[in-house]
């Protein structure tokens, strides 16, 4: 009995009626999980991983349907089961958890009644002992004074306990099979850490079986028993998750291994084929581009930055490095002074630009010198300006008037630069790819030659792989354009390779700063340690 | 006590718009051509009794006395009297605006029973035969004009069928007037036990009450539509669904909660939209409502009552404003908060 499979997929292909014709999301794909284990599917965007598993459930939306193949849960055929059946299935035999775990809990319905809900549906409680049996689930993923937070909303809840409460709804029914898509996506590190092990744990004490779907290979080796990768809506690879680090087969996955940000990795090492060395700058800068003293934001009593210094050399690029919440975006908006301090000074370039106000520096003319990348590539583009537009945008606000071919020309050679095909500047963004979209951004704050680049996670929305070319173009263009970058993360590893020196927020102070290689190998404060330790490790 | 707080400051914001809309309106009567006095006194008056009247009627003073003036009546509640009935604005107006009161919230209720489950519905199936029909039926709805409506229900439902009573007021000809108690002549008679009274004021009322709810129908069946079918996409609907909620539960308890909230927001624009334009159907069914007595007013340039009607409707616009205020923070937690 115990060899059976309590999940078996077999040669699953799901079809999306779209205004082109037809797509195939998923093609061909086999799968199966036993009793107790934990199975991960990697992949990145458009892979069909969150597919595959919302066609296992049959909550595909209304253009998706099973075209071919059997889904077969402990020994029942799913895709012909009623869909009355099929309900009575759903959250208490599988269960899944989301990604965006604030949207995906009901804003205005209390989180207690929302696990009683599914309490109730199921009939794992009567009204009588409903709310005792929800703050118990609350209890169980580590909720600190449950019954307090019984009467919470989502919104009066951080990302992860939220996750956590979504983690309680799931499990509220003792299912036998935990479906988790991308659980961790957006969350903190530490927090990602805590609700893989929640999510581990009750799993392996319930002897539940799982899947976790994930675009991050590392956090799929360190949590799953096996591993498969699938790329284009087909499974590539499959194997135990201690070889497929370790042996890899399939090029794909070898690609994938390749860009995924780990220790020992430099930014070269990331690309299968590493562009040439670049060229610095004619005349290597020196000396000291932004000094940051006493640094202070308060929001009513609230310290969100609490009096911190920092310096960035001509040619350095700098890693500030903390968790949401931390002060690093607050204190990145007021260097690219989009919000005033409430005290310090920023001296740029030997200029005091602190007592400038917020309004008044779009029209300073130091302004054309810090530029800023923003951290969603599609978000920070206008949706109705072209690719070419975009990029023109500073010039034509900041720069001297120049005609209209040799804007054009300016353009092209920017997109140039970030290796932008020039045909792809008459686009508009939803005509681009994430990583089209990336250089577009990156184009765009390069275009005044700036001597500081102010990056906000660049990269945290693209794919593994568009991220490690992203990281390198980014490498390129300071050593041969000569700019500082501040770069803006909470992915230690991403900050290792573009960053000469780490700065660690923490609660709007400093608590640790250094060369990367000092604070990444020998951290001082416990916090960075327990960021470092909060990464997830594969199997060695 | 506590909650009641955030409602007792959302009023007093109200406040300063009160005295706005007395400003506006005192000073839009005084700038609208005609002149009151010589209209009062008819074609064949000398001006020397143009003269006395306008004395009478305190015109000869400065703009600023007379506002004063007219802010001192306000406070004491009057109104001014209307020159056309003879009567103070305030009793004819508490006496007609039952009347449009009652007319316009039927027709609202009627629209909002029909259009809400339809919007449900559409978005539910969309690119179905309901949906299309959905639209066909708001369209036409919303396209054709109020009394073309009105005249062409009268034409079917009381010429050709003779299914409904004359188109002529509230109340049968023959009738009594229930004693008043609110106004409604709907609550009224069932308050005293009038059943014959109340079938005859359902009666006169369901013509012009479908009038009206047909125009309204439209913006809150599509409203209801968009708002679902972007709640029904949403994460948290994904998440009811994927724990095996039944669809009852996921598209009332969890959809449609959250997509009322623009619904809403409609709905009163809806109401005081239909309060203002209730004025056609009123004429076309002879119904004694506030509209068609500003609308006289104002041809009459007589200026108590257009002055009278706007304050009215502008603080019932406000109490509006506030009940959906209300009602917006009883549904979603998060509004509350800033309140």
């Amino acid at each position: 009995m115990e060899t059976l499979p309590l999940l078996d997929v077999h040669d699953l292909t799901v079809e999306f009626a779209t205004r082109r014709g037809v797509v195939r999301a998923v093609e061909h794909v086999d799968l199966s999980v036993r009793r107790g284990e934990i199975l991960g599917i990697v992949g990145e965007s458009g892979s069909g991983k969150s597919v595959t598993s919302y066609a296992v459930m049959r909550i595909l939306d209304r253009a998706g349907r099973i075209a071919e193949g059997s889904v077969t849960f402990s020994g029942m055929d799913l895709r012909d089961l009623p869909e009355s059946d099929m309900r009575d299935l759903r959250g208490r035999e599988i269960s899944m958890v989301f990604q965006n775990p604030r949207a995906a809990l009901n804003p205005i319905r209390k989180i207690g009644r929302q696990i009683e809900d599914v309490l109730l549906r199921h009939g794992q409680c009567t009204r009588a002992d409903a709310r005792a049996k929800a703050i118990a689930m609350l209890d169980r993923v580590r909720i600190a004074r449950p019954e307090e937070r019984y009467d919470a909303y989502p919104f009066e809840l951080s990302g992860g306990m939220c996750q956590r409460v979504v983690i309680a709804l799931a499990l509220a029914c003792r299912p036998r099979l935990l479906i988790a898509d991308e659980p961790t996506t957006g969350l903190d590190v530490t927090t990602q850490k805590a609700v893989m092990d929640l999510i581990v744990e009750l799993t392996r004490e319930s002897r539940m079986s799982a899947i976790l779907i994930t675009h991050d290979l590392g956090l799929a080796a360190a949590y799953c028993d096996s591993v498969m990768v699938m790329e284009k809506g087909r499974v590539v690879e499959a194997a135990p998750a201690a070889t497929i680090f370790s042996a890899p087969t399939h090029p794909y996955t070898k690609r994938l291994l390749r860009a995924t940000p780990r220790p020992g990795a430099t930014l070269r090492d990331l690309v299968m084929d590493p562009p040439p060395e670049t060229v610095p700058a004619a005349i290597p800068k020196t000396g000291r581009l932004l000094d940051v003293r006493g640094l202070v934001k308060t929001y009513g009593a609230v310290n969100a930055v609490d009096g911190i210094d920092l310096h960035i050399d001509r040619g350095e690029s700098v890693g500030l490095v903390g968790e949401s919440g931390c002060g690093k975006s607050t204190t990145s908006m007021m260097i690219m002074r989009l919000l005033d301090p409430s005290d310090g000074s920023i001296h740029f370039d030997g200029q005091e630009i602190a007592a400038i106000p917020a309004r008044a520096f779009p029209r300073h003319p130091l302004r054309k010198r810090i530029q800023m990348v923003f951290q969603d590539p599609t978000d920070s583009l206008n949706p109705r300006f072209t690719a070419e537009r975009a990029i023109a945008d500073p010039i034509l606000r900041m720069a001297d008037r120049m005609g209209r071919d040799a804007l054009r020309a300016r353009c092209e050679d920017l997109a140039g630069l970030v290796g932008l095909p020039t045909h792809l500047l008459d686009r508009f963004p939803h005509q681009l790819s994430g990583g089209q979209k990336a250089r577009v951004g990156i184009a765009r704050a390069i275009a005044l030659n700036p001597d500081l680049v102010i990056l906000d996670e660049p990269t945290a929305a693209l794919d593994v792989s568009v991220q490690a070319v992203v990281l390198n173009l980014l490498e390129e263009l300071k050593i041969s354009l000569g700019m500082s970058y501040l770069f803006v993360s909470h992915d230690l590893h991403v900050v290792r390779l573009l960053c000469d020196r780490v700065i660690v927020m923490r609660a709007g102070r400093i608590v640790e700063q250094g060369t990367a290689q000092q604070v990444l190998e020998a951290p001082t404060a416990d916090y960075t340690r327990e960021l470092l330790a909060a990464v997830p490790h594969p199997p060695a | 006590m506590k909650a009641l707080r955030p409602i007792g400051r959302r009023m007093a914001t109200a406040l300063p718009s009160v005295v706005g809309v007395i400003i506006v309106t005192f000073l839009l009567t005084r700038v609208l051509p005609g002149d009151t006095a010589a209209y009062f006194a008819g074609p064949a008056a000398t001006p020397t009794a143009i003269a006395e009247i306008k004395a009478r009627l305190g015109l000869d003073q400065s703009l600023p006395v007379q506002f004063i003036r007219y802010v001192g009546d306000l406070v004491r509640g009057d109104f001014g009297s209307s020159l056309t009935t003879g009567q103070p604005v305030l009793s004819d107006i508490t006496a007609r605006l039952p009347a449009s009161a009652e007319l316009v919230l039927v027709a609202l209720v009627l629209a909002v029973s029909i259009a809400v489950p339809l919007g449900i519905i559409a978005a539910l199936k969309e690119r179905s035969f309901i949906d299309h029909a959905c639209r066909v039926v708001a369209t036409a709805g919303v396209s054709l004009p109020v009394f073309f409506t009105g005249l062409l229900l009268v034409y079917v439902f009381y010429y050709i069928l003779g299914w409904s009573p004359s188109p002529l007021g509230r109340l049968d000809v023959f009738a009594t007037t229930p004693p008043t108690i609110t106004g409604f002549y709907l609550i009224d008679t069932l308050l005293t036990g009038d059943l014959e009274g109340f079938h005859g004021t359902v009666a006169q009322l369901a013509l012009p009450a479908a009038t009206l709810a047909i125009f309204a129908l439209a913006p809150i069946a599509r409203m209801t539509r968009g708002s679902m079918l972007a709640v029904l996409e949403s994460d948290f609907v994904r998440t009811a669904r994927a724990a095996g909620l039944p669809p009852t539960t996921v598209v009332l308890t969890y959809a449609f909660r959250n997509a009322v909230l623009p619904v809403i927001t409609t709905l009163g624009m809806v109401f005081s939209f239909l309060l203002g334009a209730s004025v056609l159907v009123e004429k076309v069914f002879a119904w004694p409502g506030i509209g068609s007595y500003a609308v006289e007013a104002l041809i009459a340039s007589d200026y108590a009552p257009v002055q009278g009607f706007v304050l009215v409707m502008a603080v019932l616009y406000l109490l509006l404003n506030l009940c959906i205020d209300i009602l917006y923070g009883l549904i979603d937690p998060r509004v509350r908060i800033d309140a």
